[in-house]
């Protein structure tokens, strides 16, 4: 009896339809938020994540309808997020139907927020995303969709993130996201060995071999990707067959 | 028969809602002692804090009602902190009152393991148990809490271990709870629901003919 790692597939979207883009440019139209939640819900998707990965004021209101039809379709958890910066908006989208929230930009700019996050709704539904990028010898938080550097350390946010009230860590390494070429192990492995909380490793997923490195030398314990679910490169039951062969504790049934 | 989710702002009462409804079961929310006193079986569903779970309770006079609905038997089950609410007091809140069906506390894990526990987990059977008739020994059910209740006397029907040994459902009569969330639990998820459905179905059945004027 052991906590099953689990696998999470993502939808990017412009709020309104699912979009894929590498290194967070160059999107394009990749199907309908809730078609593709129905369909991961029944290939045993263990929860899913919805972004508004444009996040603009301006058609919160379409997304706040993206998270009603998505969570209408799941029998799993789900996580929403994208631009989330006050209690507030963290309401509208738990009431809309999310489980758990994500943050990102505004914590930190205000990591207080955190703390008012977890304080009102638990830190099991707060979600600290961190984009982060190699520069020199560690790794640093990037902002905005991964436009803005902010010099801070992407593994010391992590753990004042933690400290302050995530329940979770959602860590994308902007250098491996869309490349398939594998998840960045080192850096999942250094942020998951310093903080106390779980990690869903996320950016650069294709081959099995690399979900089973990101749970083995990557200390992961959720790992995410997006494209190669969508396009059916990577099967969600293939994959889970091919992870319990390797030992690692994952829901079949 | 009418089935009511206690409503104080849970986030999770919509899915609840939706999960039961998917089985073709209608409920109803309970958000006054009158609609609790009315309800024929209860859901009290949870995500959150103790201590606000527990101060919204008493502020809307929901308190009373719950306590007099268990002690007169009518099917109660609740869901993660709404088991929870069940015991005396809980780590998360010191000096908030629980509903005190249970005498024992409710303790943060140790961290010897991640918390929060996050994921998709197993049980471990104490003994028979009506909520998870037909469940396979090796079913997977999805957990998200740092608190838990480390016993439950008799009443503990399942076990689960993570950080410690905690009461992963419990059952004492007519009342029910489980530290999971059968609501986003998939296939597995939905009998848990299913079972309590029709457990509450054939008590209220079994009460009509015993005391039919006073439940049409």
């Amino acid at each position: 009896m052991t906590l099953a790692r689990r696998i999470i597939p993502c939808l990017d979207t412009d709020g309104e339809r699912v979009v894929k883009g590498v290194n967070f440019v160059n999107l394009r139209d990749a199907g309908d938020p809730a078609a593709l939640a129905a369909r991961y819900n029944r290939e045993g998707a263990d929860e899913l994540v919805v972004l508004d990965i444009a996040a603009s004021r301006d058609h919160r209101p379409t997304f706040l309808e993206t998270i009603r039809r998505v969570a209408a379709e799941l029998a799993i958890p789900l996580t929403a997020g994208g631009g989330v910066a006050t209690v507030d908006e963290g309401r509208a989208i738990l009431r809309a139907g999310a489980d758990k929230l994500t943050v990102n930009t505004a914590a930190l700019r205000r990591p207080a927020l955190l703390t008012e996050l977890a304080a009102e709704f638990g830190s099991q539904a707060v979600v600290l995303a961190i984009d982060a990028k190699r520069v020199g010898d560690r790794w640093e938080a990037f902002v905005r969709g991964g436009h803005d550097p902010t010099g801070c350390d992407a593994v010391a946010w992590a753990k004042e993130g933690a400290s302050r009230g995530a329940g979770e860590i959602l860590l994308t390494s902007m250098d491996r996201d869309g490349t398939r070429s594998g998840f960045d192990l080192p850096l999942t492995s250094a942020v998951s060995g310093s903080v106390g909380v779980p990690v869903i490793a996320s950016g650069g997923a294709d081959t099995p071999a690399d979900f089973l490195d990101v749970f083995t030398e990557g200390r992961a314990d959720a790992a995410l990707a997006a494209s190669i679910f969508h396009d059916a490169i990577q099967g969600l039951g293939e994959l889970k067959r091919f992870l319990a062969s390797r030992d690692v504790p994952v829901r079949t049934s | 028969m009418k089935i009511s989710l206690v409503e104080y702002d849970a986030g999770n009462l919509p899915s609840v809602e939706r999960a039961l409804f998917r089985q073709g079961v209608q409920t109803e929310r309970a958000a006054t002692p009158q609609a609790i006193r009315a309800a024929d079986a209860l859901i009290l569903p949870g995500v959150g804090h103790f201590g606000q779970l527990m101060r919204t309770l008493g502020a809307r006079g929901l308190t009373a009602p719950l306590r007099d609905a268990i002690e007169r038997g009518v099917p109660l089950l609740g869901i993660c902190l709404g088991l929870q609410a069940l015991f005396t007091e809980s780590d998360e809140a010191p000096g908030d009152a629980g509903l005190g069906i249970f005498a024992e506390r409710v303790v943060a894990l140790p961290p010897t393991d991640k918390l929060p526990h996050m994921g998709w987990n197993q049980l471990r059977s104490v003994r028979s148990s009506v909520l998870l008739e037909g469940v396979p020994a090796d079913a997977y059910f999805y957990f998200a809490h740092t608190y838990a209740a480390l016993n439950a006397g008799e009443a503990a029907v399942a076990l689960c271990d993570h950080a410690a040994p905690f009461v992963a459902a419990l059952e004492r009569g007519n009342l029910f709870a489980v530290q999971f969330h059968p609501e986003k639990s998939g296939d597995t998820g939905a009998r848990v629901l299913a079972n309590f459905v029709a457990h509450s179905a054939a008590s209220a059945r079994s009460s009509s003919h015993t005391d039919g004027a006073s439940r049409p």
